[in-house]
C-alpha cells in the first residue's frame, strides 16, 4: 500500500476541516441552512478521512516500508510488532498526527452524538472545532509531514532506542491526548456557546460530559506518566516538577476546577464568566504544554531537534487560538454575567473556594514553569526552578484542599445551616486525630509535612467514605466521593512512601547483606548477563522480611548495542501495596559493588489513588440516574444536604 | 459598563504578554544557548591522527588561506547518518571538508565512512573529544567555518537538513 | 440565614476575594522563588563571586581528567569540575550516573559546605546526542545524562 495514500487522505481530511469551519459559520451568518447543515457530514469525513492516514502510517511502520523517512528514523524490523504499530506517536510528526486523529474523533462523536441545545449550536461548536483541528492539519502538512519520503530507500531503519521500548510510555501519549483534544471540545462549547448566547445550565450539563471524560483521561495519563517515571528513571521519585510534566499537570488543574464551576452553573446558574474563562484556559494550556516541547521556547533540556520555523508556527497557531477566544470572551462575557446570587455558607460558595485554590495552585505552577524562560528572555542569568519551590508553596494549599473537600460534600446548595455539620465530620475528626496519633507515636513521624498529611488524608478518607454510606445515593454521588476518596488515597501513598521510607546505600561484597529494620537484601551474585540487544551485569539480591522470602530481587546495569546507550535498569518487589526499590551500582575494583536499596511503604498508592479519581469523575456524570427509589418525600428530606454532586 | 469591559479584557492582555515573552525566547532559541563562544576566534592548537584511510587533521591545515567545513561526527552519532546526504552535496558543490571523529575509532569510522559516504579531504580522530571542549561545541554534531586564517566564523548545530546546506555555501563565501 | 448580597454586589464581592487569594499565592510564589530557584554556575563563576554556604545551585563544567576519586568506604566519589578558566572540587554521595567519565561534562547540583567543599546531590553527566525526542530526552535527564545544555 503507498503511503501516499495516506498523504492524499489526509489532505482530504484537511479540506473536510476546511468545510467544517468555514461552510457552518456563513450559513449562520448568512442564515443559509444548507451551510449550516454541512457541519456534521463534515466533522464525521473529517474523523473518517484522519483515521485512514493514521492507519496507512501504521501499517507503513508495521511492515517497516523504509521509503517513509518516518520510519527510517524511528523503526528498525528487529523491534517487536507491538512497538513498531506503537511507535508510530513515539516521535513529532507522528504524535502530532494522533493529536489531530483524536481531535476529528471527537469532532465525528459531536456531530453524531444527540444535542440538546439545537442543530445551531452543534453547528457553531463544529465550526470551531474545525477552525481549531485547521490549523493543526495546516502545521503537519506543511510543517511536519508524517509521509515525507526517502529515495533510495534504506534497507533498515535506525530506531531502535531502547527507552521508547516501554509500555508505559507507550500509552501515556494516547491517553494525555485524549485528555487535551477532550478538553479542546469544551473550548469549542464555550466559544460556541458565547457566540450564540445560550450559557447556562442547559448548556453546562452538555458541556460538562466531554470536560469529565476528558479530565477522567487526563487523570490516567498524567498517573501513567508518574509511575513510567518512578520504575524508569532509577530514583525513586514519581513527580520531578521538570517542564514537561508540568506542562501535563496545569491543563488537568484547569479542567479541575472547571469540573467543579460548571457544576454551579449547572445547578444555580452562576459562576458564568468564570466557567467560561477556565473553558478556554484549560485547552490553551494543553496547546501551550503540547508545544513548550517541541518549539523549544522553555530553555530546558526537552526540546526536539529545534527547527524556529516550527516553533514559530505553533506560536502563532497558538496566538490565534488563544487570542482569538480570548477577545471573544472580552466582548461577549459583559452580555452573561448575571448570575443568581448565593449565601455565603453554601455549596456554590465552597465550590467557589474550590475554584479559588485550584486556580492558586494552577497559578503557582504556571509561574514556577514560566519563570526561568522569563528571566532569560529579559536577559537574567540561567536559573532551575525544581522541588523545592513547588513541595513549599503547593503541599500546604493541598493540605487544606484536602480538609475543604471533606466538609464541602455535607454543605448543601443553598443552605447555610452548619448545625449538623459537627456531626456529621465528627467521623473524619476521629480518623484524622487517629491517624496524626498513629504517625506521631507509633511510626516515629517527625516533621509537621508528613503528620498533617497523614491527618489530612485520613480526614478526606473517613469523609468519602461517609457520604458513601447515606441514604439516597446516585451513581453521581458515588462518583464524586469515589473521586475525592481517590485524592485521599493518592496523599496516603505520597505521605507515607516519604515519611516512612527507609534507605541504605552501600558497598557490599557477594555475600553481604543490608538490613533496614526487618527486611533484609543478600548479595547472591553479580555476573554478566546478555539481551536481544544489549548486556548487562545483574545483581541477584535476595529480599527477606522477618525472615520470610519475599522476593529476589536482579538490578542491571545495562548497556544497549544500537543506539550504544548505558542504563540502569531498577528492580522492584511490592510488599501490601508498598516496594522494595533497588538500584545496582558500579563495582570499586575491589569485589565490592554500589548498591542503593530504598523501602517505600505504600508508594502504589500513588496511582490505586490516580486510577480511583478517573473512575469516580466519569462515574459522577451519573447524578440523574436514582439507584433506589426514595421511600417517600419525608425520607428524602430527612437524608440532609445530600445532593447530587 | 466602560470600566468593566476593560475588566474582560483581563485575560487577553495578559496572554498577550505570554507570547511576547515566548517569542523573544523562540529567537533565543537553544541554539544561541548552546552557542560556541569561540566564533570569531582562532581555532586552538590540535594535532589528530588520521583515519579510514585519510590524512590526519592538525590546526595548521586550517590555516591553508581558503574557508573550510569542519564537521564533528561519529559514528555513534544517528543524526550524523542522517545528515551524509547534506554533507555529500556540499563536497559536490566545491565546499572544503574535513572531518573531526569524535570519542571513536578508527575501526567504526572507517565502516562508518564506508556506509554514508566520505565527503572529507582529512579525518582527526579524536578519540578523547578534546576539540568539542577547544572548539566550544556541546554535542554532535556540529559543523564550522573556519576560514583561510583559521578563525572560526560560524557553527552550525545540529545535523545539517538540506535547507541548510545554501546557508552554510553562503557562509563560506562571506569568510573568504 | 446569611442574607444574600445583590448579585451585582455579590459579584464585586467575590471579584476582590478571588484577587486577595490569588494576589496571596502569587506573593507567597514570589518569595518561595527567590530562595529556593538554583542558579547555573561554572567554576569561573564561582572563583569570581563564591556563593553562600548552603545556597543550592547547579555547577556545570567538565570533570577534569585525574581528579576523579573515592572515598575509603567506596560511596563518596571525589572530582573536580573545570571550565578551562577555573576549578571547583566535588563531593558526591550515591550512585554515580552511567556516563559520568573523565573529560565529559557535567551538571552538579548541590551546595557549599560550611569548609568550602562542593556536596553535589545529584549528578547529570552530559550525553552527546543532540537530536532527541522529548521522552526520551527526559527520561535521560533524570537518569543523569541532559541532552544539549540546561
Amino acid at each position: 500500500m503507498s503511503p501516499e495514500i495516506g498523504h492524499f487522505a489526509l489532505w482530504l481530511a484537511a479540506g473536510a476541516a476546511l468545510l467544517q469551519g468555514i461552510a457552518p459559520s456563513i450559513g449562520l451568518w448568512r442564515h443559509d441552512e444548507g451551510l449550516v447543515a454541512l457541519a456534521r457530514p463534515a466533522a464525521v469525513a473529517q474523523g473518517l478521512f484522519t483515521l485512514v492516514a493514521f492507519l496507512v502510517l501504521m501499517h507503513a511502520f508495521y511492515v517497516s516500508d523504509f521509503s517513509v523517512a518516518l520510519v527510517v528514523e524511528n523503526s528498525h524490523t528487529m523491534k517487536p510488532t507491538m512497538y513498531r504499530l506503537t511507535g508510530v506517536w513515539a516521535n513529532h510528526e507522528g504524535s502530532l498526527l494522533l493529536w489531530v486523529l483524536v481531535m476529528a474523533f471527537s469532532g465525528a462523536l459531536v456531530a453524531l452524538a444527540p444535542s440538546a441545545l439545537g442543530e445551531r449550536f452543534r453547528a457553531r461548536v463544529l465550526s470551531v472545532q474545525g477552525i481549531v483541528a485547521l490549523g493543526f492539519f495546516a502545521f503537519l502538512l506543511f510543517a511536519s509531514n508524517p509521509f515525507a519520503r526517502v529515495w533510495p530507500a534504506p534497507t533498515e531503519g535506525q530506531g531502535l532506542n531502547p527507552l521508547l521500548q516501554d509500555p508505559g510510555l507507550t500509552f501515556h501519549p494516547p491517553l494525555l491526548y485524549a485528555g487535551y483534544v477532550g478538553l479542546s471540545v469544551t473550548f469549542a462549547y464555550a466559544v460556541a456557546g458565547m457566540l450564540e448566547n445560550v450559557i447556562g445550565p442547559r448548556w453546562a450539563r452538555e458541556a460538562r460530559i466531554p470536560l469529565a471524560i476528558a479530565w477522567a483521561f487526563l487523570t490516567l495519563g498524567i498517573t501513567l506518566g508518574s509511575w513510567w517515571a518512578y520504575y524508569e528513571l532509577g530514583w525513586g521519585g514519581w513527580w520531578f516538577w521538570d517542564p514537561v510534566e508540568n506542562a501535563s499537570l496545569m491543563p488537568w488543574l484547569a479542567a479541575t476546577a472547571l469540573l467543579h464551576s460548571i457544576v454551579v452553573v449547572m445547578k444555580r446558574d452562576a459562576l458564568r464568566a468564570w466557567t467560561l474563562l477556565l473553558s478556554v484556559a484549560g485547552f490553551s494550556l494543553a496547546m501551550m504544554g503540547t508545544f513548550i516541547v517541541r518549539s523549544g521556547v522553555i530553555t530546558s533540556v526537552h526540546a526536539f531537534a529545534v527547527d524556529p520555523l516550527r516553533g514559530v508556527f505553533l506560536m502563532v497557531l497558538m496566538a490565534l487560538y488563544i487570542g482569538g477566544a480570548l477577545a471573544i470572551y472580552a466582548y461577549a462575557a459583559g452580555r452573561v454575567t448575571e448570575g443568581k446570587q448565593f449565601a455565603l455558607v453554601s455549596r456554590e460558595s465552597t465550590l467557589v473556594a474550590n475554584n479559588l485554590l485550584v486556580t492558586a495552585m494552577l497559578g503557582v505552577v504556571l509561574i514556577g514553569t514560566l519563570y526561568p524562560m522569563a528571566l532569560e528572555a529579559m536577559g537574567g542569568a540561567q536559573i532551575s526552578v525544581g522541588p523545592p519551590y513547588f513541595n513549599r508553596v503547593l503541599v500546604p494549599m493541598m493540605l487544606v484542599m484536602a480538609v475543604l473537600m471533606g466538609i464541602a460534600p455535607w454543605i448543601g446548595w443553598r443552605r447555610s445551616a452548619t448545625g449538623h455539620l459537627s456531626a456529621r465530620l465528627l467521623p473524619a475528626g476521629i480518623a484524622a486525630l487517629a491517624a496524626v496519633s498513629i504517625a506521631l507515636w507509633v511510626l516515629g513521624v517527625r516533621g509537621l509535612g508528613w503528620i498533617l498529611g497523614f491527618g489530612a488524608s485520613a480526614w478526606l478518607a473517613a469523609a468519602s467514605i461517609s457520604i458513601l454510606m447515606k441514604r439516597g445515593l446516585t451513581p453521581g454521588i458515588i462518583g464524586m466521593a469515589l473521586a475525592h476518596l481517590g485524592v485521599a488515597v493518592s496523599i496516603l501513598g505520597a505521605t507515607a512512601s516519604g515519611a516512612l521510607q527507609q534507605e541504605a546505600l552501600v558497598n557490599m561484597r557477594v555475600g553481604d547483606a543490608i538490613v533496614l529494620g526487618p527486611w533484609r537484601a543478600e548479595l547472591q551474585d553479580v555476573r554478566p548477563v546478555a539481551g536481544p540487544n544489549w548486556t548487562a551485569i545483574e545483581a541477584k539480591i535476595d529480599v527477606t522480611r522477618h525472615g520470610r522470602p519475599l522476593a529476589q530481587l536482579r538490578p542491571q546495569t545495562r548497556t544497549f548495542i544500537a543506539p550504544p546507550m548505558e542504563t540502569t535498569e531498577s528492580a522492584r518487589a511490592g510488599w501490601r501495596t508498598g516496594e522494595v526499590y533497588m538500584v545496582l551500582g558500579k563495582p570499586d575494583g575491589e569485589g565490592r559493588w554500589q548498591v542503593h536499596m530504598w523501602i517505600k511503604p505504600l508508594v502504589r498508592l500513588i496511582w490505586w489513588g490516580g486510577l480511583l479519581m478517573a473512575f469516580g469523575g466519569v462515574l459522577a456524570l451519573g447524578d440523574r440516574v436514582r439507584l433506589k427509589r426514595r421511600a417517600g418525600q419525608a425520607a428524602h428530606r430527612a437524608a440532609p444536604a445530600l445532593q447530587g454532586a | 459598563m466602560r470600566g468593566s469591559r476593560l475588566v474582560w479584557l483581563a485575560p487577553l492582555l495578559l496572554f498577550a504578554g505570554v507570547i511576547i515573552l515566548m517569542a523573544k525566547n523562540i529567537g533565543n532559541s537553544p541554539e544561541a544557548i548552546v552557542r560556541s563562544h569561540m566564533v570569531g576566534k582562532p581555532v586552538p592548537e590540535f594535532a589528530f591522527a588520521g583515519s579510514a584511510g585519510l590524512p590526519g587533521l592538525q590546526t595548521a591545515d586550517l590555516r591553508s588561506g581558503q574557508p573550510v567545513l569542519v564537521n564533528l561526527f561519529a559514528s555513534w552519532c544517528v543524526p550524523c547518518a542522517i545528515e551524509a546526504p547534506q554533507l555529500e552535496e556540499l563536497r559536490r558543490k566545491g565546499a572544503p571538508l574535513v572531518g573531526l571523529a569524535i570519542r571513536d575509532s578508527n575501526e567504526n569510522i572507517t565502516a562508518f565512512v564506508g556506509k554514508h559516504g566520505n565527503p572529507f579531504s582529512r579525518i582527526g580522530l579524536d578519540t578523547n573529544g578534546v576539540s568539542m571542549l577547544a572548539l566550544g561545541a556541546s554535542g554532535v554534531p556540529e559543523t564550522y567555518v573556519v576560514d583561510g586564517r583559521g578563525v572560526i566564523r560560524f557553527q552550525h548545530i545540529g545535523e545539517i537538513r538540506p535547507e541548510h546546506v545554501p546557508v552554510l555555501l553562503r557562509e563560506l563565501e562571506k569568510a573568504r | 440565614m446569611i442574607a444574600a448580597a445583590k448579585p451585582k454586589r455579590q459579584r464585586l464581592v467575590l471579584a476582590l476575594v478571588a484577587a486577595a487569594v490569588l494576589l496571596l499565592a502569587g506573593v507567597v510564589a514570589v518569595f518561595a522563588l527567590q530562595d529556593t530557584a538554583a542558579y547555573f554556575k561554572s567554576p569561573g563563576d564561582i572563583a569570581a563571586s563564591p556563593p553562600a554556604p548552603g545556597e543550592t545551585i547547579r555547577l556545570g563544567g567538565l570533570v577534569k581528567p585525574g581528579t576523579v576519586g573515592r572515598s575509603a568506604d567506596g560511596l563518596v566519589l571525589h572530582f573536580t569540575v573545570t571550565d578551562t578558566e577555573a576549578d571547583t572540587e566535588v563531593s558526591y554521595r550515591g550512585i554515580v550516573p552511567d556516563l559520568f567519565k573523565e573529560g565529559q561534562g557535567v551538571i552538579a547540583t548541590g551546595s557549599f559546605d560550611s569548609s568550602g567543599r562542593f556536596q553535589a546531590t545529584q549528578l547529570l553527566a552530559k550525553h552527546d546526542e543532540n537530536y532527541v525526542p522529548p521522552e526520551v530526552a527526559k527520561s535521560l535527564e533524570k537518569r543523569g545524562h541532559p541532552v544539549g545544555q540546561s
